[in-house]
């Protein structure tokens, strides 16, 4: 299992539209991803529960992969973040 | 009364939409399995109808608005979504209809509860995608806008799909009940270029195919106008479709006359927010940034700071582009609390504008390091109002020496501005030789030179027919004053409001005016009236 912790800077949050590329990016990897905020844990695969999470500007989120190329979602995703949120 | 969206007047037919019927029934079934394949086939069909529409949404408002398409496509795969309709059929044994309905009421209520706007606004979205997949259930889909000619588009609240799949060209405007300024038709409207009103209460009664005027300025919605107020609005739109084709026809050509002769034609404003304005209209600087705004309206002294701020922020919004701030005029029309002044019964000949300012340096002596050190991000001129005298400009510049010197003590940057009179009383006008010779440029504030010239007060209802602005006396003191300026090596510019009057501008041609600055909206105008002169003639 790997994990790391990310706090947003976009001053949206995570809206819409990047909940659906982070979704998106998600789907493409076989091993489970979630993603957690104030121990909240939802499925990373799916947009309703993602945006759910109502995360905003300032609030650190987990993302935890597990199972098969959980190094490569892991690594993937965070450049994700870093990128667009 | 609503709110506008989007400025414009709007005048036709009115047109209600009609909302797909989205009473769903909730009927048996005894074969869930098929009810389940009815629902796969339905969400597969609107998701196709969803690719087109991010395709047509794409060109018709960019790809940042088309991507709600995009979400929209990727909640009808959510596996929560599509579990939740699964669950529903097979443990209540009833039809796919009610099952996506259900789900997209729990799913948009979920969204309603979140703290936060946006999330709030997502509420639609969900119920947007569940009420496309019933239409295509019950096959109740298509269009709920029937109009047969261009019309006003009245409805409760459009959702983005709605609004994409409407035939643009039958659409004169929209009104509706609910939404707000980011909604999807609110983007629509400003990307169609047409008047938008939400937050409007109507009653839809026996509204359809009746006439409606939209005023998107003031945010009017009238139902069946009269012959004068159709009239009046008819004029209206005609002066803003003429306004509408001087923009396109002259923004970013020259001030220049037929035969070659340019000046500059600036813009008069009274706050920062209207620098937008500025920037719209194409006017090639500020030549009037009355700096009262900061004074007025507040309980105390706006302090350096604050005056530095706002100064600040229209030079570098202005990139480079010369912004003449005026000092504080306060005092006759404009009284302010905390100045403390005496009652005056002549105050327009009172204590007023420079006035107060040298008998009062230090509120001066703030309002002068503002501007000073604002002057070092952008091109800031300072201008001097109410002067008389060739004596108060070199008093001003006495304290303009302490003020640059202590700005050095404190090393903090500064440029040297173009300092600049108005010229606004008949003394200034026969001194302008001699103040020529002082400052950089004149500006002749024609309002209160008109006002004391001929001793007519401008607040006074029962003077207009003597206070004549085209008076030969204003005339020609407009026209000394610019020769003695050009001879004493100032150059001349006019900001007051007959600055803006067409029918004088070939004569402030001849007369070898340097700047016009008048109002934003009337900087085409003007740029029009200049580019049909022919001096040469």
């Amino acid at each position: 299992m790997k994990e790391f912790k990310y706090t947003i800077t976009d001053p949206q949050g995570i809206h819409a539209r990047p909940a659906g590329l982070f979704v998106k990016a998600a789907a493409k990897y076989p091993c489970r991803v979630t993603i957690a905020k104030d121990g909240k844990e939802v499925d990373a695969k799916r947009i309703l529960g993602v945006m759910s999470l109502g995360v905003k500007q300032g609030h650190e989120v987990t993302i935890c992969t597990d199972g098969e190329q959980e190094e490569e979602a892991c690594a993937e995703l965070e450049q994700f973040m870093k990128d667009n949120l | 009364m609503g709110k506008a969206v989007f400025t414009g007047i709007a005048i036709g037919k009115i047109s209600i939409y009609h909302k797909k019927d989205s009473v769903v029934k909730r009927e048996r079934t005894d074969d869930p399995e098929k009810e389940i394949k009815r629902y796969h086939e339905a969400s597969e069909e609107a998701k196709r109808e969803l690719a087109a529409l991010y395709d047509k949404a794409l060109k018709e408002v960019g790809q940042a608005n088309a991507a709600v398409f995009e979400v929209h496509q990727m909640m009808l795969d959510d596996l929560d979504y599509q579990e939740s309709v699964e669950n529903i059929i097979r443990t209540q044994n009833v039809n796919a209809e009610f099952a996506v309905a259900t789900t997209g009421d729990n799913f948009s209520e979920m969204f309603a509860n979140m703290d936060d706007d946006y999330m709030r606004g997502r509420a639609a979205d969900v119920k947007d995608i569940s009420n496309r997949v019933v239409g295509i259930l019950s096959g109740t889909g298509g269009s709920g806008f029937t109009a047969k000619e261009p019309s006003i588009l009245l409805a409760d609240d459009l959702a983005p799909s709605e609004t994409v799949q409407l035939d643009k060209s039958l659409v004169l405007s929209f009104v509706t009940r609910h939404g707000s300024t980011n909604s999807h038709t609110a983007i629509l409207a400003r990307t169609m270029n047409i008047p938008a009103l939400i937050g409007v209460d109507f009653t839809e009664d026996d509204m359809e195919g009746h006439t409606g005027i939209v005023d998107g300025y003031t945010g009017r919605f009238i139902v069946d106008p009269d012959q004068d107020v159709l009239k009046e609005y008819q004029d209206k739109k005609k002066q803003e479709e003429e306004k509408q084709r001087l923009l396109l026809e002259l923004k970013g050509k020259e001030n220049i006359t037929k035969d070659g002769v340019k000046i500059n034609v600036f813009a008069n404003i009274g706050s920062v927010k209207d620098v937008a304005d500025v920037l719209a209209n194409d006017a090639g600087g500020i030549g009037l940034f009355r700096s009262e705004f900061l004074y007025l309206g507040c309980d105390d002294y706006p302090s350096e700071e604050e005056q530095f701020k706002a100064y600040k922020t229209v030079a570098e919004n202005m990139a480079g582009k010369k912004v003449i701030i005026r000092t504080l005029d306060i005092g006759a029309d404009k009284q302010v609390d905390y100045f403390h002044l005496d009652h005056e019964d002549n105050p327009a000949m009172g204590f007023r504008a420079i006035r107060i300012c040298l008998k009062r340096p230090e509120i001066f002596k703030t309002q002068l390091r503002a501007l000073y050190r604002a002057s070092y991000y952008g091109n800031i001129s300072i201008m001097f109002p109410m002067i008389i005298s060739v004596d108060e400009v070199r008093r001003i510049k006495e304290i303009i020496a302490e003020v640059k010197k202590e700005l050095d003590q404190q090393n903090l940057p500064y440029k040297d501005c173009e300092l600049g009179v108005m010229i606004e009383t008949p003394a200034a006008v026969w001194m302008s030789g001699e103040l020529a010779r002082e400052v950089d440029f004149f500006s002749i504030g024609t309002n209160d030179l008109t006002q004391y010239t001929l001793a007519c007060d401008r607040q006074n209802p029962n003077l207009e027919d003597f206070s004549d602005t085209h008076h030969p006396a204003v005339i020609r003191e407009i026209e000394y004053t610019i020769k003695k300026g050009h001879e004493g090596g100032a150059w001349v510019g006019i900001c007051g409001e007959l600055g803006a009057d067409t029918s004088l501008t070939e004569t402030f041609l001849r007369m070898g005016v340097d700047e016009l600055s008048v109002s934003p909206s009337r900087v085409l105008a003007v740029r029009d009236a200049i580019r049909k002169t022919d001096l040469s003639r």
